[in-house]
């Protein structure tokens, strides 16, 4: 073996990995064996580093350089020029307002940033079980099995003010109260890890990343109940998830950290994974039960809770994976500590998945109360192009909309959910002004209509027909009364349903009417999409004083709905214009216009067309 | 594995192996690597370095590159960087004496004068 001088770590988390980041490995490999230095270099794959947007990325120590966007074609300068010869690339580096960023640490992504779950996400490498143990990993384990009761134990959490990062926000020391109390033999603890929200992928990353602090974690939270059996249910989609938390729960049980008798306390644990087919209702803690049991993937109603009566039955507690991430950490560093971080009722960090029109979309973990201008201005970067921030939508599909009147709000619990919205799991997608707010709810509650699971009517029935309503506005039917039914209709659903899922369902469309309720109704009594996002409010026209005549739109239409001559300038046939775009993004003169609202032609027509079929009716 | 002390012996062993992502270092060696270093035999140099710290086994030593020191007619330079003293500059290097700065300064904390060019920042 010879000396390490060089520590490469390479970003392998799923969005570095889909831009190329293994090819780049491969690379390195050839690269350094060619230069005959292999033996000096470390190449560790580590989990998700968080700025996705400048993907893939890399670290080298010890000076600590950051790399970003780095190509296949780009190892050989790396190794030539920085590995060999001691100078770093300086245009791989990130280049801020012409100063151009050596060091990690210097990023101005991480710089607000304060990571806990995600403290070695990025770090260090998530196969081995050394490195995990190298950054404190166990120490916690250890600490808790050989001087704590499991009393002991709920009451660090229970004074560290720790709540579900599920989204609920339920304190997690009450669950495992609860459990520890009830002395019936058999228990059990499951990770949910069947994250599924559009745009979210915090759980995926710290399962990929750090895969034996999330282990830890459930010990510690088996301890404290009095269980000896776990569950990881992770959605197969997570295929890298669900190989690292296996090789992590069998290199556990290879050094005796897992299985009969850990430390010699007595105590003993075993722990499955159980791969979920990604339905969204299975992250609905009774449904992901029954997944387990293998039955169907039905919520039940509760009471009984899953403390009482859960898995097979017995008394169960079902915790966040990002939950578990925490629970190391307070052990070893104290609930003072942790409690000290946040506000006074949501205590602690949240990770978050920042994407849509951002300049860092990617994974950050932020001190809970920090101000959603410092969350998407800061450490997201603000926006991208001239795009002004018009909204964010915060917890996905159970989640609401929040306008730049609620840049200065604090990111709680509590706060989020007062203006409509709610932590959920951690998904923050931002949007500029040239979304709009209809079609985004329109997006949210068609996912949700796929994703209900049909036990219950409420929802079942309830969300279809605020579908066929938003698709009735959104095309140019809607009709005086139609935003008073889908508020009626969404409070209904969200006190009836049955599960959370049909309970928050309604989120989207509510908060979406509560802040711009001004766009819903230019859509009805304008038929008209201001933001012409809406294919049937809209329409594309073409500027006589501005068109050259080229032809190129012509050619280019897949329906020929556009004639014209070099001599008279080209016109578009509204009633036969599918609005694919084609022509607005040829035009090399930019004589095309996107014009909110219905073409006066194509309104004659829908209004022949529909005498027409009042005479059939009639 | 059945008790703590057990954990913290892995942990120190694999805390060794990390040292270069932030660990605590007793001593910095920097290779002087821009061009005139490389024509004179510096990747040589370091790569004694690299062996001789493998073969002794010590963990307590972090070898990096820099680029041009601005002394060219004493090429191939190393900067030795210990905590708390002056910074100490050998030139003129080749593997032979490497082995011996790395018995004599870094094993037995005696600075080797011979080879010395500079010493303090």
């Amino acid at each position: 073996m010879s000396f390490k001088r060089i520590d490469l770590l390479i970003c392998c988390g799923s969005g570095c990995i889909s831009a190329g980041a293994l090819k780049i490995k491969e690379r390195f490999h050839e690269v350094l064996a060619e230069h005959n230095i292999s033996n000096e270099v470390n190449m560790i794959e580590t989990g998700c580093m968080g700025p996705c947007d400048y993907g893939p990325v890399m670290v080298i120590y010890p000076e600590g350089i950051f790399y970003k966007k780095v190509t296949v074609e780009d190892v050989e300068e790396i190794v030539t020029e920085h590995f060999i010869k001691g100078r770093p690339v300086a245009r791989l580096m990130l280049q801020e307002e012409e100063k151009v960023i050596a060091a990690k640490k210097d990023v101005p992504f991480y710089q607000k940033q304060i990571k806990v779950a995600l403290e070695n996400c990025g770090y260090i490498d998530p196969e081995s079980m050394d490195e995990y143990i190298a950054t404190g990993g166990y120490e916690a384990l250890g600490m808790v099995l050989t001087g704590m009761s499991p009393q002991d134990v709920i009451n660090v959490i229970k004074e560290s003010g720790l709540r579900g990062r599920g989204g609920g926000g339920f304190p997690t020391h009450i669950k495992w109260q609860m459990v520890h109390d009830n002395k019936s033999g058999e228990k059990y603890v499951i990770c949910n890890g069947d994250e599924g929200d559009p745009g979210a992928f915090m759980d995926r990353s710290l399962l990929e990343g750090d895969p034996h602090r999330v282990l830890e974690g459930m010990m510690i939270a088996a301890y404290a109940m009095g269980a000896t059996n776990g569950f990881f249910y992770i959605r197969a989609e997570y295929p890298l998830a669900i190989a690292r938390i296996k090789l992590a729960i069998s290199q556990a049980k290879e050094l005796g950290l897992m299985g009969e008798n850990i430390f010699d306390s007595g105590f003993s644990f075993d722990a499955e994974v159980r791969t979920g087919a990604g339905a969204f209702v299975c992250g609905e803690e009774m449904a992901l039960i029954h997944s387990i049991e293998g039955q169907r993937g039905n919520p039940t109603p509760k009471p009984p809770y899953p403390a009482v009566q859960g898995l097979w039955g017995k008394p169960t507690v079902v915790n966040n994976v990002e939950t578990f991430g925490n629970i190391p950490t307070i052990i070893r560093k104290g609930a003072k500590w942790f409690s000290e971080m946040g506000t006074e009722k949501s205590k602690g960090t949240k990770v978050f998945a920042l994407t849509g029109d951002i300049r860092n979309t990617g994974l950050v973990e932020v001190p809970m109360g920090i101000t959603l201008r410092e969350l998407i201005f800061d450490v997201g970067g603000g926006m991208i192009g001239d795009g002004k921030f018009k909204a964010v939508q915060l917890g996905g599909p159970s989640g609401g909309c929040l306008t730049v009147d609620h840049l200065d709000v604090g990111v709680d619990y509590e706060s989020l959910k007062e203006r409509g919205a709610m932590m959920g799991s951690g998904g923050v997608i931002v949007m500029n002004d040239e979304k709009c707010m209809v079609n985004v709810a329109k997006f949210f509650m068609d996912f949700c209509v796929e994703e209900s699971c049909g036990k219950c009517s409420p929802c079942r029935i309830g969300l279809k027909q605020m579908l066929e309503i938003l698709e009735r506005i959104t095309s140019g039917r809607g009709r005086e009364g139609d935003i008073e039914e889908l508020q009626r209709l969404g409070e209904s659903i969200s006190k009836l349903s049955l599960c959370g899922l049909g309970q928050t369902a309604p989120n989207p469309v509510l908060s979406t009417i509560r802040y711009f309720r001004e766009e819903y109704e230019t859509h009805i009594r304008d038929k008209s999409c201001q933001n012409k996002v809406c294919l049937d409010l809209m329409h594309f026209n073409i500027d006589k004083d501005r068109c050259i005549g080229c032809s190129l739109c012509a050619r280019k239409c897949p329906v020929t709905c556009i004639t014209g001559s070099r001599e008279d300038k080209y016109i578009i046939h509204q009633l036969e214009c599918i609005k694919c775009g084609n022509c607005f993004d040829v035009c090399p003169v930019k004589a095309i216009d996107k014009i909110p609202g219905i073409h006066p032609d194509t309104a004659a027509h829908l209004q022949a067309m529909e005498k027409v079929t009042q005479k059939y009716d009639d | 594995m059945k008790t703590l002390a057990d954990l913290k012996k892995i942990r120190e062993k694999a805390q060794e192996d990390m040292k270069l992502r932030g660990g605590n270092v007793r001593i910095k060696i920097v290779v002087g690597m821009g061009t005139s270093g490389i024509a004179m035999g510096a990747r040589e140099v370091m790569k004694t370095f690299l062996e001789e710290i493998a073969a002794r086994n010590l963990t307590d030593v972090m070898v990096t590159q820099t680029g041009e020191k601005g002394l060219s007619s004493m090429e191939p330079v190393v900067d030795l960087i210990e905590e708390g003293k002056p910074k100490v500059t050998y030139g003129n290097m080749n593997p032979d004496k490497v082995k011996k700065v790395v018995i004599e300064h870094i094993v037995n904390g005696r600075v080797v004068s011979d080879y010395v060019v500079a010493t303090g920042n």
